[in-house]
């Protein structure tokens, strides 16, 4: 364990600590100064849990595994075999060799396929990790996405399959279903709404709230102990909507994602985030 | 032939730049092919939640703004779904009203099966001026039936709005909770008596 780990796992605990309770009699520019000194404090790598997965996610990169014994070293994530640097921002994207467009966990998966050889049954029955049990793909993510920190959403919208799955994208974010008659715009197509006290950031244009949004995923979810990624978002969305459990790594929510990749276009990656 | 290749060329840095683009036109039977990849295994009896009903069609197709035949169309078939109580009777508790406002259980897939399920109402109505835990996204409801002054008439149109919402207002956001036998009978009429009650919170 290398003296980086240690101290996440320090500040871990801290995290995971009650917060002391803030007076309710408190000025609202204190409670205001105390939450931005929390945030400085979780936005620094070095007390970031979500940095665990970004360093399992590196030894799991470069791990040799599967039928053919080899690392995923020689992935393409779109931008040449192994380059991850601006990789993440421009994902999900048209690849020639599958000839789909897919987000990166449905190209990891991929990877692990074609090039690894590794049977991902046992891992895409929980995609997700939960208490004890970390997920791979989580892992991964935050690895490959941490890797284009400081750098733009560009998406990668040319190839007619990239055009249809953003035309999808949009018309599932606004698509209206299910015993509670919701869709993703019911909650997130309209500036300042809340549900209770959580503000809905708007997703259903460009601005800067979505490149926010967009520019903060994977992130470590203090209320789950874990760092989630864009999948388990959409997940977690639909689950609160009512609706079924939707296909990990499915088409369907890579055209979501890339909907709103699209209105995040410009935004800066930070990752992993760290959220409620 | 040569003069479009700045064109050509001006076409593919805008197709490359960190800008969004707009979303073109897609057929309806494409999209419904990728919501079938993302819920085409959903589980037994779950798959209805899926399938559009000819109101949720059209507010999609409409995007919640339908033209005022559409609106009407609308209106006037979810007004067929609303079932008054047979005693009569529109005003339940409100004490359970509120559990029933507070309350975000059920239908969730996390859910255990039998999970009652709430209303929700404060995820997106404020209600009680004592509640500070309130969402934005419906309108606020603080002293409702004191402001109708408790008019019988008024408590039925709530009892028909929390019933089906789109028997008052076409393509409204608010979920049809009596139609989608979210809450049950009475529930509603205990989440009407949070409403109606001059004793309830909401009235205070």
């Amino acid at each position: 364990m290398n003296v980086h780990t240690l101290l996440a796992i320090l500040v871990a605990a801290l995290l995971l600590a009650p917060p002391a309770a803030l007076s309710q009699a408190a000025s609202d520019d204190a409670s205001e100064r105390e939450i931005e000194r929390y945030r400085a404090m979780i936005g620094d790598p070095m007390a970031n849990p979500g940095y665990l997965n970004v360093d399992r996610g590196e030894t799991l990169w470069s791990t040799a595994r599967g039928g053919r014994n080899v690392s995923l070293e020689r992935c393409d994530l779109g931008e040449g075999p192994g380059k991850l640097e601006a990789a993440y921002g421009k994902l999900p994207r048209y690849f020639a060799d599958a000839d789909r467009v897919m987000d990166l966990e449905q190209r990891l998966l991929w990877c692990m396929d074609k090039l690894q050889g590794f049977d991902a049954t046992e891992l895409l029955k929980r995609p997700f990790s939960s208490t004890g049990r970390f997920s791979e793909m989580e892992d991964l993510v935050a690895f490959i996405a941490n890797k284009s920190n400081g750098m733009k959403i560009q998406p990668q919208i040319a190839h007619p399959k990239e055009l249809e799955a953003l035309a999808a994208g949009e018309a599932i974010f606004f698509r209206r279903s299910g015993t509670m008659d919701f869709s993703c715009a019911t909650c997130h197509a309209e500036d300042g709404k809340r549900i209770r006290l959580q503000v809905l950031p708007p997703l259903h244009e460009p601005g800067q709230q979505a490149r926010d949004t967009m520019g903060s995923w994977p992130t470590y979810r203090v209320s789950q102990s874990a760092t989630r990624t864009m999948q388990h978002r959409l997940w977690d969305c639909y689950r609160q909507m009512r609706m079924p459990a939707p296909d990990y790594a499915s088409d369907g929510l890579t055209a979501l994602t890339l909907y709103l990749m699209n209105n995040a276009a410009g935004g800066t990656i930070q990752v992993p985030s760290i959220k409620r | 032939m040569w003069s479009l290749i700045p064109i050509a060329a001006l076409v593919l840095m805008f197709a490359l730049s960190a800008a969004a683009q707009p979303a073109g036109k897609i057929d309806p039977a494409t999209v419904e092919s990728y919501v079938k990849s993302a819920f085409g295994k959903a589980k037994d009896g779950w798959e209805n939640r899926v399938q559009q009903d000819e109101t949720q069609r059209v507010c999609t197709q409409y995007r919640n703004e339908p033209p005022a035949p559409e609106a009407d169309k609308i209106v006037a078939r979810e007004k067929t779904t609303v079932i008054f109580p047979a005693d009569g009777k529109l005003i339940g508790d409100w004490k359970a009203g509120q559990r029933i406002a507070q309350s975000g259980r059920g239908g969730q897939f996390s859910d255990p099966p039998g999970t009652a399920s709430g209303g929700n109402c404060y995820a997106c109505h404020q209600m009680s001026p004592a509640e500070l835990s309130f969402g934005t996204l419906g309108p606020p409801l603080v002293h409702y039936g004191r402001a109708r002054k408790f008019d019988p008439d008024e408590a039925k149109a709530a009892y028909t709005r929390v019933f089906n919402s789109n028997a008052v207002l076409a393509c409204s956001n608010m979920p049809r909770f009596g139609y989608h036998n979210v809450l049950t009978e009475q529930q509603i009429k205990d989440v009407v008596a949070y409403l109606f009650d001059p004793a309830s919170p909401v009235n205070q």
